[in-house]
């Protein structure tokens, strides 16, 4: 049914909106990184003992879809060199970096001071560094996004979450 | 009429004041993030899921689902105004409709998508509700070794049949399957992969994988720089279509609805596929098939009739065989586990105030989106000017701490932006993370299925195949993989045949 409307013509005009495409090295190293972890599997599954077919062991099931994904990672090595749907990275790639650096401060500070000060951080943060949003929309977005949460979840739901207030 | 005394105890149940309002919600969410291109229905009901925590089963159930085909209504509107499919299941819409709104007719486009849509839910639902009892019932009968062929046929099909390259969505399935191991063995009672970690003793809760992957990591992804040409949303003038307009889309509703109903049963189908076969079946019955992509009518009105009819057929394997077909059925599934109640053929008959509150709370959720699409639809036209980066933030700080009032556990925050980092990787990479939930999500049944058969078979696997039923959706699904290959043989032999006459 694809071959009936213009698919080509909509592709196209998706695939501006993604940056190029990262070349074959990229497939093989994905297929490198799934291959690595079916052989992980192959061998812990090895280690926890496969049973018999009368009688499973632990290990047999992990096994089986181990073997799977090795020898799919292996075709996908050999094949899958000129394919062209991985992306690759670009400078905006650094703001994801920065994006997952700020959740894991987040995620760390939760416990010791409470969600309060590093949610008003990230969304500031989020929103003048990353979504490049003026100051003042900036400050005033963060404050009223935690008072919001501080309303939703502390006073309204009373959910306990770690806080300083 | 003994079957019809649960349907209308359903509406009792859809009809209480809270269940309306949850109802409600749920439209409104799904229409919301339909309109907003970025988010789709999988991650904001991945997002939701820690909500549904403290919710009634059938308000939460009934929430979620309005998200899902509210998403559907939603995401035609960009696709109109903006030549922007807001989901994945509106893309061929754009060609048609942002013909139309060219040609200043956007009002009919979106007035003629909004009744197809509803004709197709209404239908999808009628046949859900005559299909699904008699399905349920059927699969009452089902032992381990149908459970195996059938969540095999699933996460394949799924695999296969969804975007993204098949090698790759198969490999990533099968890291669904084996991240489902993390934990203890329920049969010998060992400990797999746990790598003595406390945390991961007791296996990897659904709630961070799915928010993790679909959630964080469509944000993440979104993050980087997307060079959209944004054109400003075209006027909206004269919503309700002509009388001429409805007659020409009549018979494409009536194609579209069936097709979406029968696509969306199959296990891979949904919304997208039945949205991309209705619009070509069109295009094909039309006397002049150079109409489409110049604003046809029947170009919007039978892929949007047929997602919608899509999103609504979806449920019935999840609900009759506890088979998701789809990504979004897998959360689904999640969220039925959450509550307590396994999906399966039980479901009908041991929770038939939720089975019937649910399916019917869609006729109530249809009627409420068709009221906003076409009187509302200036509002929602409206929330396009909200821009992503201040949306950004708040979903994220939502998701993490939505995840950690789940068991009032850091690990699970770290959990969910591992697995946002790893969902961020797979698209960059060009892996789909819906095949892996959804492995994920049948992985425990699909092992237990399996060992037991095993033990019933004593060891024999040819006992898959000579059962009768599970024989045969094996071998079906040995047609449906096989297809692809006699196609591609097909083409290349018609090939060489016309350059043979060529030469001739």
């Amino acid at each position: 049914m694809s071959d009936v409307f213009d698919e080509e013509a909509l592709r196209a005009e998706l695939a501006e909106d993604r940056p190029p495409h990262a070349g074959p090295w990229s497939q093989l190293g994905a297929a490198v990184v799934t291959g690595a972890i079916g052989a992980a599997g192959l061998l812990g599954s090895l280690g926890l003992g496969l049973g018999q077919l009368t009688a499973p062991g632990p290990g047999l099931w992990p096994f089986v879809v181990s073997v799977v994904i090795t020898t799919l990672s292996m075709v996908l090595a050999l094949t899958g060199r000129h394919g062209t749907d991985t992306e690759r990275f670009s400078r905006a790639s650094v703001t994801t970096a920065v994006a997952v650096l700020t959740l894991v401060l987040l995620g760390v500070a939760l416990p010791l001071i409470g969600f309060e000060i590093p949610s008003l951080l990230l969304t500031f943060v989020w929103l003048r560094f990353l979504g490049k949003e003026s100051w003042r929309s900036s400050i005033v977005i963060s404050v009223g996004t935690v008072v919001a949460f501080y309303v939703l979840f502390v006073l309204l739901l009373q959910i306990p979450l770690p806080r300083l207030i | 009429m003994d079957f019809l005394t649960p349907v209308v105890d359903g509406f009792g149940v859809v009809l209480q004041p809270t269940n309306l309002l949850y109802c409600l919600i749920g439209v409104v969410i799904g229409m919301l993030i339909g309109v907003l291109p970025g988010l789709g229905p999988a991650a904001t009901i991945a997002i939701l899921l820690p909500i549904t925590y403290g919710v009634e089963p059938v308000s939460a159930i009934i929430m979620l689902a309005g998200i899902f085909y509210g998403a559907q209504y939603g995401g035609t509107i960009t696709s109109v105004l903006l030549r922007l499919p807001g989901e994945a299941s509106s893309v061929v819409t754009v060609f048609d409709g942002f013909a139309l709104a060219k040609q200043g007719r956007a009002g009919t486009a979106l007035g003629v998508a909004a009744i197809g849509s509803f004709i197709g839910g209404t239908v999808s639902i009628i046949g859900l509700t005559l299909l699904a009892p008699v399905v349920a019932d059927v699969a009452l009968d089902f032992g381990p070794p149908e459970y195996a062929a059938l969540s095999l046929f699933g996460v394949l099909l799924v695999a296969t049949v969804g975007n993204g390259g098949r090698l790759k969505s198969v490999i990533a399935a099968g890291l669904g399957l084996l991240l489902a191991t993390i934990g203890r063995d329920t049969f010998t009672g060992a400990s797999r992969f746990t790598f003595d970690s406390l945390n991961l003793a007791d296996g990897i809760d659904f709630v961070p994988i799915a928010m993790g992957l679909f959630g964080l990591g469509e944000i993440l992804y979104n993050l980087e720089e997307r060079h959209h040409k944004v054109q400003a949303p075209a006027k909206v003038a004269n919503v309700w279509p002509s009388r001429q307009d409805l007659r020409e889309s009549r018979g494409a509703i009536g194609r579209g609805s069936v097709i979406g109903f029968i696509l969306g049963v199959l296990p891979g189908g949904g919304a997208t596929l039945s949205s991309l076969v209705a619009y070509a079946v069109e295009k094909r019955r039309a006397k002049q098939p150079s109409r489409f992509g110049r604003g046809a009518i029947e170009g919007v009105a039978a892929p949007e009739t047929a997602n919608n009819a899509a999103a609504t057929s979806s449920f019935i394997p999840l609900l009759t065989l506890g088979i998701p077909a789809n990504a979004t059925m897998a959360l689904m599934f999640g969220a039925l586990l959450i509550q307590g109640i396994p999906p399966g053929p039980q479901l009908v008959s041991e929770h038939p105030d939720l089975f019937w509150g649910v399916v019917n709370s869609m006729y109530i959720g249809n009627i409420l989106l068709l009221i906003m699409s076409i009187p509302m639809v200036g509002l929602f036209v409206k929330i396009l000017r909200v821009r992503p980066a201040i949306l950004a933030p708040i979903t994220v700080l939502i998701t993490l701490l939505g995840v950690y009032t789940v068991a009032n556990r850091v690990f699970d925050v770290f959990l969910v932006i591992a697995f946002g980092v790893v969902g961020y990787l797979m698209k960059k990479s060009g892996f789909e993370p819906g095949p892996l939930v959804l492995a994920f999500v049948l992985g425990s049944v699909m092992e237990k299925a399996v060992r037991q058969s095993l033990l019933i078979f004593g060891g024999d696997v040819s006992g898959f195949f000579t059962r009768p039923i599970s024989g045969t959706v094996l071998a079906a699904l040995v047609v449906v993989l096989a297809l692809p290959g006699v196609r591609y043989v097909v083409r290349k032999q018609a090939q060489s045949r016309s350059r043979e006459k060529e030469l001739v």
